[in-house]
């Protein structure tokens, strides 16, 4: 078994604001990411596959492949974004690092064709990231 | 759904490697530059990774005020700028980065109840890290 990391960047703005909440609680949960007219971050992705090398390619996936659907699935839905605003899976759900994981994960696991999707980390920041490994 | 989330925090201090259960000149061999007499200082980096299931209302594993909070209180404000070797921690053991990163994750694994620890990392320099956990 052979482990497989593509990473690309794409930029977005988000908030993070829970309808349910007061005004108080939104503030005290959120602190500034509850600015009501949201925040940018320069996130960077990074897509972990996994699968036994191809005796005839030498590959374990083909990474055209993986970075066409990288763009596809995520840059061209998130890139520039405001990801509450412009993105359905945040439409109803806070864009926080764990949920963009989890989203960037839904949009790529059917979506790849010989390689088994391993792991999703985001930096939101150098110093914070996610990982996901689609755990229920 | 369970996810898992790493912050990173910076410190810096000094500390002399030295162990009373050896010779000076095993101390030397042993510990080389770093049993130097007068001790010498480093950069170092946390990162932590902590995993949970995340929540519905918050979409978070646990919030990240008082991850930062916690770490702020309990780690650096304990270990930043200090010499590590005149820390109450460190009174019976060498101040190795091995032993620090232990320790960091036990106060961790101790007093933040918000959130599973997965592990601590802790990196001495861009060359070393070393990695806990339980």
């Amino acid at each position: 078994m052979v482990y497989l990391t593509r990473k690309a960047e794409f930029s977005a703005s988000h908030v993070y604001h829970n309808p349910e909440f007061t005004p108080e609680e939104n503030r005290r949960i959120f602190g500034k990411c509850n600015n009501p007219n949201g925040h940018g971050h320069n996130y960077t992705l990074e897509v972990t596959v996994k699968g036994e090398v191809d005796p005839r390619s030498g590959f374990v996936v083909d990474l055209k492949q993986l970075k066409e659907v990288m763009h596809r699935e995520v840059l061209d839905a998130m890139d520039h974004r405001f990801l509450n605003k412009e993105v359905p899976e945040f439409l109803h759900r806070i864009p926080t690092t764990e949920n963009i994981a989890i989203a960037i994960w839904q949009r790529l696991v059917t979506k790849l064709e010989s390689a088994k999707l391993h792991r999703v980390r985001v930096y939101e920041t150098p110093d914070l990231f996610v990982d996901f490994y689609g755990e229920p | 759904m369970k996810a898992h989330l790493s912050r990173r925090y910076l410190f810096s201090a000094s500390h002399r490697l030295h162990s009373e259960a050896m010779s000076a000149e095993e101390n030397k061999r042993t510990y080389g530059k770093c049993n130097n007499p007068y001790g010498h200082g480093h950069n170092y980096t946390i990162e932590l990774t902590v995993s949970g299931q995340v929540d519905e209302q918050t979409g978070m594993v646990c919030n990240l005020v008082d991850l930062d909070t916690f770490i702020e209180r309990e780690v650096l404000a304990r270990f930043d700028h200090e010499n590590l070797n005149t820390l109450q921690e460190f009174s019976k053991e060498v101040p190795t980065t091995e032993n620090l990163c232990i320790q960091i994750y036990e106060i961790v694994q101790r007093g933040f109840p918000h959130a599973h620890l997965d592990r601590v990392r802790l990196e001495e320099t861009m060359m070393n890290s070393f990695e806990y956990a339980g």
